[in-house]
């Protein structure tokens, strides 16, 4: 296997890897937007990345987990929906990120690898970056996991079982701010969210717990990727919308098979 | 009453809450003791939820002072848990986010007479099924204090008036202080020690019987209560709301 094609591989299923259980708090949470939200200030973060000859990547993961914290503190007012605010963000940064690129006129951003990721292009420095992410989320996850289901399910009876809540939910948040940095690198702005939904989606059908669920997701993504990947190598498709088509075709061959009784 | 002091769970003491400039509870003294039901009732919007957060610790009183006994457990059941379908979960799974081992949890389901749901799905569980879960996971952590929202929401009246006596059974049992929130007049009052009756203050409290005779309390549920030993003179709107009656009825029965 040529050597790139082995990075692209072990940097698409680490990203899948992190994705699958993140995935599925955000189908259970409803956050999909959220996600969408974080993907639109990649063009800003890789804006300000190359004007500050900072690496884009780390440029970007600041700035979705700025974003992230942003948000936790904004949904402390009740007065304008979370939607509302994801929109205000969202919008937001892409301007922001369109301007920046226009006042920077050294910066030079290849768009289409903006919006569909570039996973051939990878580096061992890249690859070396999205694995320690994933090992993060991945430890974490597992720290968390019970508090991270209890304030899925009911925040304020957790909070009496004596979760600290507003913590954990901050973490969740900026788990996924990092997941999305790395994973963008993999699909792109546009389809990262898809990343995180689709394997999560398809994995709720087959399983019976909250824990077979995100193993599930892991290996839906898992699989995606390395069909993605294959698909890119023979027709010589683009990666990161392979991958997507992909983990949307087992999507389709998951609705084949009916819902697992007792679920 | 016992001593003061030696049994108290939680009390409160003069509590106001108040959103921006809007007084949701004023000047509220309420205080749970173990081995007591006290069951707090009042129309939609007296702040029974607002009292409910502040008894639990979840929100901040503008002023007033509570005070907990030290060390307490508290075995909360939410007014409204909606298990999205999105996530797969089992009954069994569900008590052990509470922190409960798999040993408490079957115990818990057992003493609510659900053990044989503990692999079932808790999405599509039936509104009766679903309260007896709640309240295993209340119990899951032997709790010295129960807060009961609505205990009996989504459940028929036969089934209401079971767990009723089954809430009565776990305080003898246990030895544990319960607040109950309750809409319901009648089925209640037969089963608690205490009724705290709330609209933003409390306007009545003491006894089932004092209480449904008190002009206060007449006046914000009307005189429905004259039946209080009946369970079919009221009907419920689509909100669970108890409608109003046609004619009062005075005179009659305990009031």
């Amino acid at each position: 296997m040529p050597e790139f094609l082995l990075l692209a591989l072990l940097a698409g299923v680490s990203v899948a890897v992190a994705s699958g259980p993140l995935g599925a708090f955000i189908v259970w949470r409803r956050m999909a937007y959220f996600g969408d939200t974080l993907a639109h200030s990649a063009l800003f973060g890789t804006a300000i990345g190359v004007a500050l000859q900072i690496v884009p990547t780390i440029a970007v993961m600041v700035v979705c987990l700025v974003l992230a914290l942003l948000l936790v503190a904004l949904m402390r007012q009740r007065q304008l929906a979370v939607d509302t605010l994801l929109g205000i963000m969202a919008h937001s940064s892409l301007a922001l990120g369109m301007v920046a690129v226009a006042l920077f006129p050294q910066v030079q951003i290849d768009l289409e690898t903006l919006l569909f990721g570039d996973l051939l292009a990878v580096t061992q420095g890249d690859l070396l970056m999205i694995a320690a992410v994933a090992l993060v989320v991945i430890v974490a996850l597992w720290k968390l996991w019970r508090p991270l289901l209890a304030i899925t399910i009911h925040e304020d009876l957790a909070r009496v079982e004596g979760v600290p809540a507003t913590a954990v939910r901050t973490a969740l948040m900026l788990l996924i701010a990092l997941t999305i940095s790395i994973a963008m690198k993999v699909v792109g702005a546009l389809l990262v969210t898809a990343l995180l939904l689709i394997p999560a989606a398809t994995a709720r059908r087959m399983t019976r717990t909250p824990e077979q669920m995100a193993v599930g997701a892991i290996i839906c993504g898992v699989l995606a990727v390395i069909a993605g990947l294959a698909m890119s190598w023979y027709l010589d498709t683009p990666a990161g919308p392979s991958i997507v088509i992909s983990a949307t075709a087992l999507f389709l061959l998951g609705l084949i098979r009916p819902m697992s009784s007792h679920t | 009453m016992s001593v003061a002091g030696t049994t108290e769970l939680v009390s409160l003491k003069g509590v106001s809450v108040s959103f921006g400039k809007k007084n949701v509870l004023e000047n509220v003294d309420l205080c749970v003791e173990k081995r007591r039901i006290v069951t707090l009732i009042g129309p939609n919007g007296s702040g029974k939820t607002t009292l409910v957060k502040v008894l639990l610790g979840l929100q901040e009183v503008s002023s007033g002072r509570v005070q907990r006994a030290t060390d307490m457990r508290i075995g909360y059941m939410p007014q409204k848990l909606h298990i999205d379908s999105t996530m797969p979960l089992t009954v069994g799974r569900f008590l052990g986010l509470s922190g409960a081992n798999a040993q408490q949890c079957r115990e818990a389901l057992q003493r609510v007479a659900v053990a044989h749901l503990v692999e079932s799905p808790v999405y599509g569980l039936s509104g009766g099924e679903m309260q007896r879960v709640l309240l295993a996971r209340a119990l899951s952590n032997k709790p010295d204090l129960l807060v009961l929202d609505e205990p009996v929401q989504g459940v028929d009246l036969a089934g209401q008036e079971l767990l009723y006596q089954l809430i009565g059974q776990l305080r003898d049992e246990l030895g544990c202080g319960v607040l109950m929130v309750s809409h319901d007049l009648h089925l209640v009052m037969a089963a608690t020690d205490e009724v705290v009756c709330l609209n933003k203050h409390v306007c009545c409290h003491g006894s089932p019987q004092s209480v449904t005779a008190n002009p206060a309390y007449l006046q914000l549920f009307g005189d429905k209560t004259a039946f209080y030993n009946h369970v079919h003179d009221h009907s419920h709107d689509l909100h669970g709301e108890v409608c109003a009656h046609e004619q009062p009825q005075k005179g009659s029965g305990d009031a």
